[in-house]
This record gives structure tokens, C-alpha cells and sequence, in this order.
């Protein structure tokens, strides 16, 4: 996944200046620091990264890359849900408090993402 | 681009002249036969259709078109109010006056009441006299459906889903775009489904039933969201008559399917095709279609319902 890569070739200084030299901790699961933006791709009818683990007050931009329009919609309506967002609209969500938010394109329900904030 | 450019407009300002049905038929020539459908005791037969295609026996026949997207703006077509134009102008060339006109859903892009207004206003240039609707999923975003259903809602039911019959057939419009779930496909839910059997319940096994829904009402490729959860339960109170037709859309591309008595179908857009099932990483409008070839990816379906039988004979028609 290539905005997934992306990410963590970004991420990576943030990584080893959160985790330390000695800890070990895997790219994926490495929060951020807060105040960080955090994009989310809509391509090819899913969301790239799936999931996504931020801190507390992370804001999370979703981008429309596809010609079909889609709906991001909180599954347990824990957030407002977008617009419908044509093809590069982008979407924003700040989230101030942890949990797991999962949610979906509620006019392609299979696409399914997670967004977890720590 | 420029040629076919030309065509189009000469083939849509002339609607109902002499000369625009002459430049429509040289489009047809052009652009090759599009396939007769003729179902007999639940097998299909194909013929390529040419102007000279007639059915007989026909007590009456109906038109089905789809996927309009008024709104879409982009490639592979920048003009879909255009193609449009150009299905309903084949419905008003058909030797026959088709009884009504159904529009299996997506009628718009993006749900907006402009784009509900275009879409309404144009099929008032076909001349048939009823025309019905399903919704699809562009079609309910943002307001669970209220712009759509205020506009071409049967209003039989608070759900929108109805049923009505012509010549002894017996139709059934359901709604399968509202109140999706994280994860699933399309959804009846369970009000619409008691209602249908309660709808079919008085009918007797010998009455041709055909049902109508935007998303396909079998998993045709639920990995693209092509299919509706609780189909099986609808279909279910479906097996029991001798003919049974589902006409859907939502997938831009004539897939069928005969599963004992009932025969599955999904319509070609009028505005751009989507790719085949697991052709590529998504669905979406496949964009690699040129202008002069995305005549042969859009169409209308004309139905011919053959009393003798009591099978429906279904012809898909080259949108040219």
C-alpha cells in the first residue's frame, strides 16, 4: 500500500524519537506526535491506511482519489459523518477523545475503515 | 471526439423530426446491432437486434433504463444528460409504444435536487405514459432519500417500495440503498420483506412476477459491494411462481444469471461502463474508454412480455 508506506517514511523520526533507541515497536503501531495531521486516502472503493492509530487530538483528513463520490460515516454516529465528497473532495475529523472509531462509506458499505486514538 | 461529437448533436436536436430519426437509424447502422433477448420457459435465447426486430405475440412490452448519473462530468463521458437523450430517442424510435418506462436507480450523481430536476425533465422527452423509479445509492446521499422520493416516490408505503400490474404481470419495486451497515451490501431490511410477502402471498403461482431494485438482488461480486444481504429471503418467497424477472442496475455491464425459475439481469448505464467483476482493483467508471467507442458500453433494455408463454422476452439494445 503506497500511502501507507508514505506515512511511515514520515513517521519515522517521530518513531524513534517516541519510542526511544532500545525499545523495539513496530512503524504501524507508532503514534504520532499531537497536533499532527493525518491523511487518509479513499482509493479504489477502500481506505488507505485501513486503520490508523493516533493520540489524542489528532486530525484526521480524508481525500477523495476516486471518480465515484463516498460518504465517510461513523459506524455508531461518534462523529458527524462528511458530505458526499466528489472526486478530490477532502473531509476532516479532529479527535479529542481515545477510542475506536470505526467507520464506512455509507453508500459502499464494504468500505470499512478504523481510526483508534490513543 | 470531434465525429462523434457531431453525431450526438445532430442525433438529439432533431428528436421526433423526420431527419432526426433518420440521422438516429444511421447511427444504428453505424454502430452495429445491439442482442435480442428472448426467454422461453426460463431459457434465454440471444439474437442481434436490428431495426427490423419485432416480437410476436407481444401483449405489451416496457423499457428499462439506468444508472443515469446526472452530475457525473468526467471521463469517459464529460456529456451523460447527452447519452441519455440519446436512450430515451430509442425509446421514442421503438415501432411499439412501450407501456411505461423504469429507471432501475442511480438517476443522479451526487443526490442534488439540480441534478433530480435535469434528470425529471428529460424523461418527460420520452414518450411513454408512466415512467418508474427505484433509488440507488447516489440517489439517497445525505438526506435518506426525501429529494428522490418527493420527486418520483410511488408513495404506496413510508418505505417507498411498491407493486403494482400491467397485462397480468405482476411488478414489484424494492428499495435496497437505505440503512446499509458498516461491512454489508445492499439491504431490504425487514419491513420491506414482510411487506413483499404479504404483497406475493395472494398471487396465484402462475403469475409472471417481475422485481426491480437498483443493487443486484444476488451476490454477483460482494467484494465490489455487488449484491444485497437479505436477498435470499426475498427470493425465497419468489420460488414458488413459474416466471419470475429481476431487472437491476448498479453495475454498468449486462450480467445474467437463471436460477430455476427466476432469471437475473443487470442494465448497462446510459451514462459510463464500470468494469467487469474483479477486473482491475475497484469499481468506478472505466475511464480507459474512448469517446467513439463508449456508445457500445451504454443501452436501454426493452422487455416484451409474450402472453402465450407467460415468459418474458427481454432485448438489449446498443445505445449508438
Amino acid at each position: 500500500m503506497k500511502p501507507s508506506w508514505t506515512w511511515r517514511l514520515i513517521s519515522m523520526p517521530a518513531a524513534v524519537a517516541l519510542c526511544g533507541v532500545a525499545v523495539s515497536c513496530a512503524a504501524a503501531d507508532v503514534a504520532p506526535p499531537k497536533g499532527v495531521t493525518h491523511q487518509v486516502a479513499i482509493q479504489n472503493f477502500a481506505f488507505a491506511p485501513k486503520s490508523l492509530i493516533v493520540p489524542v487530538g489528532t486530525r484526521v483528513v480524508w481525500t477523495n482519489h476516486d471518480e465515484e463520490p463516498h460518504v465517510v460515516t461513523s459506524a455508531g454516529a461518534a462523529f458527524a459523518s462528511s458530505k458526499a465528497l466528489d472526486s478530490g473532495d477532502t473531509y476532516a475529523v479532529t479527535f479529542f477523545k481515545p477510542g475506536t472509531y470505526t467507520y464506512y462509506c455509507s453508500i459502499h458499505p464494504m468500505m470499512v475503515g478504523t481510526i483508534i486514538v490513543q | 471526439m470531434q465525429d462523434y461529437d457531431n453525431m450526438m448533436d445532430e442525433g438529439t436536436a432533431d428528436i421526433g423530426m423526420a431527419g432526426g430519426r433518420r440521422q438516429f437509424l444511421k447511427c444504428m447502422a453505424w454502430a452495429g446491432a445491439g442482442t435480442l433477448w428472448l426467454m422461453k420457459s426460463g431459457v434465454l435465447q440471444a439474437q442481434p437486434l436490428g431495426e427490423a426486430n419485432t416480437v410476436k405475440g407481444a401483449t405489451f412490452s416496457f423499457v428499462q433504463i439506468s444508472d443515469s448519473h446526472i452530475g457525473f462530468h468526467k471521463a469517459p463521458n464529460p456529456d451523460v444528460v447527452g447519452t441519455l437523450r440519446r436512450s430515451l430517442a430509442m425509446i421514442n424510435a421503438q415501432k411499439t409504444r412501450p407501456a411505461f418506462l423504469l429507471h432501475t436507480g442511480d438517476l443522479t450523481h451526487l443526490s442534488k435536487p439540480e441534478e433530480f430536476d435535469i434528470l425529471n425533465g428529460l424523461m418527460q422527452e420520452a414518450r411513454v405514459e408512466r415512467r418508474f423509479y427505484v433509488p440507488g445509492e447516489h440517489d439517497v446521499i445525505g438526506d435518506n432519500g426525501a429529494e428522490f422520493f418527493s420527486r418520483f416516490g410511488e408513495k404506496q408505503h413510508a418505505g417507498g417500495w411498491y407493486s403494482f400490474d400491467q397485462h397480468g404481470v405482476h411488478f414489484v419495486g424494492l428499495i435496497n440503498v437505505l440503512n446499509l451497515k458498516a461491512g454489508g451490501l445492499g439491504s431490504l431490511g425487514a419491513d420491506q420483506l414482510a411487506w413483499l410477502k404479504n404483497d406475493l402471498a395472494g398471487l396465484s403461482a402462475e403469475t409472471p412476477v417481475v422485481v426491480f431494485a437498483h443493487m443486484p438482488l444476488w451476490p454477483l461480486y460482494p467484494q465490489w459491494g455487488w449484491g444485497t444481504d437479505d436477498s435470499g429471503e426475498a427470493l425465497s418467497y419468489l420460488r414458488r411462481f413459474g416466471s419470475v424477472t429481476v431487472l437491476n442496475g448498479h453495475i454498468h455491464q449486462i450480467q445474467q444469471k437463471v436460477e430455476g425459475n427466476i432469471t437475473f439481469y443487470t442494465a448497462r448505464s446510459t451514462a459510463y461502463p464500470q468494469p467487469a467483476p474483479g477486473d482491475g482493483p475497484g469499481p468506478g467508471p472505466l475511464q480507459s474508454v474512448t469517446a467513439e467507442a463508449l456508445h457500445r458500453y451504454l443501452g436501454i433494455r426493452d422487455v416484451r412480455h409474450v402472453r402465450t408463454g407467460g415468459a418474458l422476452a427481454v432485448t438489449e439494445e446498443v445505445l449508438s
